[in-house]
């Protein structure tokens, strides 16, 4: 085993010699300094695989930006490990049994941004269309004009336009940054800059303007001009953008409560312990695909929706029928009660998970963002505005167009009545608590992306969902849409110039005005149900 | 309302934990010494302060295996103030007065600190608090275990500037709107400010407790990190704010590499609830990291984990604080020959216990102790990598040399008997 390995060893040695001799000796050298645990010397040692042209370079640096390359000083072995875990040898480029104690070779933030830029030259060429944008992207962060023949040679073979745009940001970049090129070519490269507008751009055209003057100055001044005013356009954008994202997740968290508190009338303070016993079962949903079927991961929120839904509601029809019931027309008794109920369900649930927050990841389609008319779009936020408007569709269909709905709406608007036409006026009671709780149930599983999973998760939203559907209109589902989104948006309006601290207060005065102007809210319900 | 329910059920919990333990620990021969764990077990903060309450346990059970303090066992007494600072001091008088414990291990806010201190005070009583804190305090009774802002925060920045950390020439401050976060940040603009940065490289912005939406903060910071100069954040977001904060970074793909972001308040526990693999590269600063590897740390993680029975359980900095301290108390009255509070706060300046990562810790004359400091970059497994340490312990300063009105004041209790000495006006006070 071991003479076949050397076996191995010497042919690649002998291959590598051949090949180009220099280089392979290079290697090692370049290795051997990943042995002395020292910033210093790693970071030579990265410059020197990058330079050594082996084949196994684009690997070794590649597992040092992931942590999985090893070093052995007692035997002088570096080592990689693959994705999948086996290991190699970093001398060799070879399979190879690393030694138990092999330590992890360390980066820190400055080391990290050298073998992005080393791997981000060394890649550009690679088959795989992510990793060439992810080489682009280091290339434009470097600036290295070492790699600039490279990047020319990629820019003329690139097919996808998306990569081809930013390696040419990257080659305006590496032209910008130059001082040897003339004059006209590096203005040239700060027109191209200036027409991405973007952030990037920015920080580099600024980073530029300093050691520049005469007619360079002079473009780069205009093009930070050019881009400054674009950004304005879009940050009055991204603002709506943020506050429909806030608003959709007030409207998620308070659309339960619209039905429990604004339909029904109870006032419910357990209603953020719903929430939370949505996103705790997503986390156990998560615990027991990650234990049974980590490949299955990305279905853990689709599987948690109806869960949550059923365990909330049923949690919900419990306590109606176990405490509310006997409180109907007793709102004082009613909201001691509730909140009774919500500490036991915290303390209850602290008791079982423990007062940690739980982890509950976000699947694939659910991390990142993307660009959209300049901007910035998070996957996550995008998913709960949609997610939040089919709930609240659905939940509208059920309340307009089932037999279901049609005797919530009979029973809330005139129990006697509805009793004297044959229904069950108790169990509607029960089963519309139970839509609310599960509803809310629902809104924990999207709650669960942004927010903490721990006890304390249901307390924050509490009070905001009483907001949005006093201030929407007591009993009107409409109301509660338009005042979330309404309040979503003048928080995000008055955050960048109040401050986070004092735009809530803002928002609360403002609304404390507005209760004492129109005490039923913006679209008040009207008939002889108000009069109750 | 909510406090009076909130503290009866407190009450009930408090209650049930010390007399099970109580009956437990009731063999001992001579009268058991008893001591006070005062640390929320619900509310806001019991997600830090749990584990605190449970590793005082372990650290008692293991002192009562090796036969005790002075021969006598002790016992603990658990009471929980529920998150509720005016409860704390309720609390502290009860263990003082009540139960008569002879030091308290405690606290976790400065709010909470602050509410106990007359308490303390008045019934003349020993509290360890194991906590990073804002510093411009020492008090005769209270022997301060967590960092003070020169054995955390100022050595953060200092690594942010130096070449390793990236050369950071842009600040933002962001922090939860409460007492630490401001003082620290005021103390750090100062030291920014004589450090050369200059005024409209800083950007200093504060949020409620509990923020649960980052989007315009965290793009603020992307634009504020677009002016041409490097940037970095120093966090000091408290608690359950930090989890939306990171997953913002993460989901707005702010990478570490481009703006690091150094926590004083994020450490393995609160890390625990997140998916730390968009965070790799992210700093914090702590005097302590499960990740240091010597044979006391591997002992005390492997205590630790035998004593929550579970694998997963992991170790922190405050933790470490309680570990220092109550050996600390162990030598101090082993030292006096007695828990008489007037010969244990005495003895207690001077006395050496070995802190997790490797050093000998030393109580000083301003009722804090000497601490390495480490920066630790957060992995993708949720542990620490350290960066960056210094080479020898840093003593605690109370009065920080940076602000007006706080560096002329020194802090001895020993020789001048005084906690806010003024050097220039040479009296106490």
């Amino acid at each position: 085993m071991r003479f076949c390995r050397l076996l191995a060893a010497l042919a690649v040695l002998l291959c590598a010699m051949f090949l180009s001799p220099a280089r392979a000796e290079g290697v090692d050298a370049a290795l051997d300094r990943f042995l002395a645990d020292s910033f210093a010397e790693t970071e030579a040692a990265i410059g020197g695989v990058a330079q050594s042209g082996a084949p196994q370079a684009v690997a070794i640096l590649q597992a040092l930006g992931e942590r999985r390359l090893f070093a052995h000083p007692a035997s002088r072995g570096v080592f990689w490990r693959d994705a999948a875990g086996t290991a190699f040898d970093a001398r060799t480029g070879l399979p190879a049994a690393m030694p138990g104690d092999a330590v992890v070779i360390r980066l820190n933030n400055r080391l990290r941004n050298v073998v992005q830029a080393a791997l981000g030259t060394m890649t550009l060429l690679s088959p795989d269309p992510a990793v060439r944008l992810r080489a682009a992207e280091s290339v434009f962060r470097s600036r290295d004009p070492a790699a600039r023949a490279a990047i020319e040679t990629a820019i003329a073979r690139e097919p996808r336009g998306e990569i081809r745009r930013v390696l040419e940001e990257a080659h305006a970049a590496i032209m910008l940054a130059d001082t040897g090129v003339p004059e006209s070519v590096r203005i040239d490269a700060v027109r191209r800059l200036a027409e991405t507008g973007d952030t990037e751009a920015l920080g580099l055209l600024r980073q530029m303007l300093g050691p520049t003057a005469g007619p360079l100055r002079a473009a780069i001044t205009q093009g930070i001009g050019a881009i400054e005013q674009r950004q304005q356009f879009r940050a009055a954008a991204q603002t709506v953008w943020f506050g429909v994202s806030l608003g959709s997740v007030l409207l998620l968290a308070a659309i339960g409560l619209a039905i429990t508190f604004g339909v029904m009338g109870v006032i419910n303070m357990a209603h953020g312990e719903m929430v939370m016993i949505g996103a705790y079962v997503t986390f156990l949903v998560q615990e027991a695909l990650r234990q049974n079927a980590p490949q299955h991961l990305d279905w853990s929120l689709p599987i948690a929706i109806p869960l949550a839904f059923l365990v909330a509601g049923l949690v919900g029809v419990a306590i109606e029928r176990g405490i509310i019931r006997f409180l109907y027309g007793r709102p004082l008794e009613t909201l001691l009660a509730t909140f009774g109920v919500s500490l036991v369900l915290q303390q209850a649930i602290r008791t079982w998970f423990g007062p940690t927050n739980r982890e509950v990841s976000a699947p694939s389609y659910m991390s990142g963002a993307f660009e959209f008319l300049g901007l910035q779009i998070t996957y996550g936020r995008l998913w709960i505005v949609v997610f939040t408007l089919v709930v609240f569709l659905g939940l509208l269909i059920v309340l307009k167009a089932t037999p279901l709905g049609l005797q919530m709406r009979a029973v809330t608007q005139n129990r006697r009545m509805a009793a004297a036409m044959g229904i069950r006026t108790r169990f509607v009671d029960a089963m519309t608590f139970g839509l609310g709780s599960g509803i809310a149930g629902i809104a924990g599983v999207a709650l669960s992306q942004i927010d903490n999973v721990s006890p304390n998760l249901g307390q924050s939203y509490i009070i905001d969902s009483f907001m949005v559907v006093v201030f929407g209109g007591v009993g009107n589902l409409w109301g509660t849409l338009v005042a979330a989104f309404t309040l979503g948006i003048a928080n995000k309006v008055m955050e960048p110039f109040a401050g986070a601290v004092l735009g809530k207060i803002l928002i609360l005065v403002l609304l404390i005005l507005f209760i004492q102007k129109r005490p039923r809210g913006l679209f008040a319900l009207k008939g002889r149900a108000v009069e109750q | 309302m909510s406090l009076t329910r909130r503290s009866l059920l407190g009450t009930a919990l408090g209650g049930a934990a010390a007399m099970s333990l109580g009956i437990r620990s009731g063999f001992a021969q001579a009268a058991p010494i008893k001591i006070g764990i005062l640390h929320s077990l619900s509310g806001t903060m019991a997600i830090s302060e749990t584990t605190l309450k449970d590793v005082m346990l372990m650290l008692i059970e293991q002192q009562n295996a090796k036969g005790g303090v002075l021969g006598r066992k002790l016992e603990p007494v658990v009471v929980d103030p529920a998150s509720n600072w005016p409860l704390f001091a309720e609390k502290a008088r009860e263990l003082i007065t009540q139960q008569k414990v002879s030091a308290v291990f405690g606290c976790w806010t400065s709010v909470s600190r602050k509410s106990v201190l007359p308490v303390f005070k008045e019934l003349n009583n020993i509290l360890f608090y194991p906590v990073q804190y804002e510093g411009e305090e020492s008090e005769r009774n209270v022997f301060y275990t967590g960092a003070a802002p020169n054995q955390q925060a100022i050595p953060a920045v200092d690594y942010l500037m130096s070449k390793d950390g990236g050369e950071a020439k842009r600040w933002v401050l962001a922090g939860t709107d409460y007492v630490y976060p401001r003082t620290t940040n005021k103390i750090l603009e100062a030291y920014l400010l004589a450090k050369g940065v200059a005024k409209e490289d800083i950007m200093i912005n504060y949020t409620p407790f509990g923020h649960s939406d980052w989007q315009t903060i965290v793009s603020d910071i992307k634009k504020f990190g677009s002016a041409g100069k490097k940037t970095a954040v120093v966090s000091t977001i408290n608690g359950d704010a930090n989890v939306p904060f990171y997953k913002e970074l993460g989901n707005q793909g702010v990478k570490a590499t481009d703006i690091p972001v150094v926590a004083f308040s994020v450490g393995e526990e609160e890390l625990a609830g997140i998916d730390t693999k968009p965070l790799v590269g992210h700093l914090a600063a702590w005097n302590y990291f499960q990740s240091v590897k010597n044979p006391a740390n591997d002992a005390f993680i492997k205590a630790w984990k035998a004593f929550k029975k579970s694998d997963k359980a992991v170790t922190n900095d405050p933790m470490e604080a309680h570990y220092i301290g109550f050996n600390m108390w162990v030598k101090a009255v082993e030292k006096a020959g007695t828990v008489d509070v007037d010969k244990v706060i005495d003895a207690l300046p001077g006395i050496e216990a070995p802190n997790l990562t490797g050093g000998v810790s030393k109580m000083l004359a301003n009722h804090h102790i000497t601490k390495p400091v480490l920066i630790g970059e957060v992995r993708a497994d949720g542990q620490f990598d350290v960066v960056w340490q210094t080479k020898d312990l840093v003593p605690g300063d109370a009065w920080t040399d940076h602000l007006e009105g706080s560096k002329d004041l020194e802090s001895d209790w020993v020789g001048l008997k005084c906690g806010n000495y003024n050097t220039k006006l040479k009296k106490c006070g």
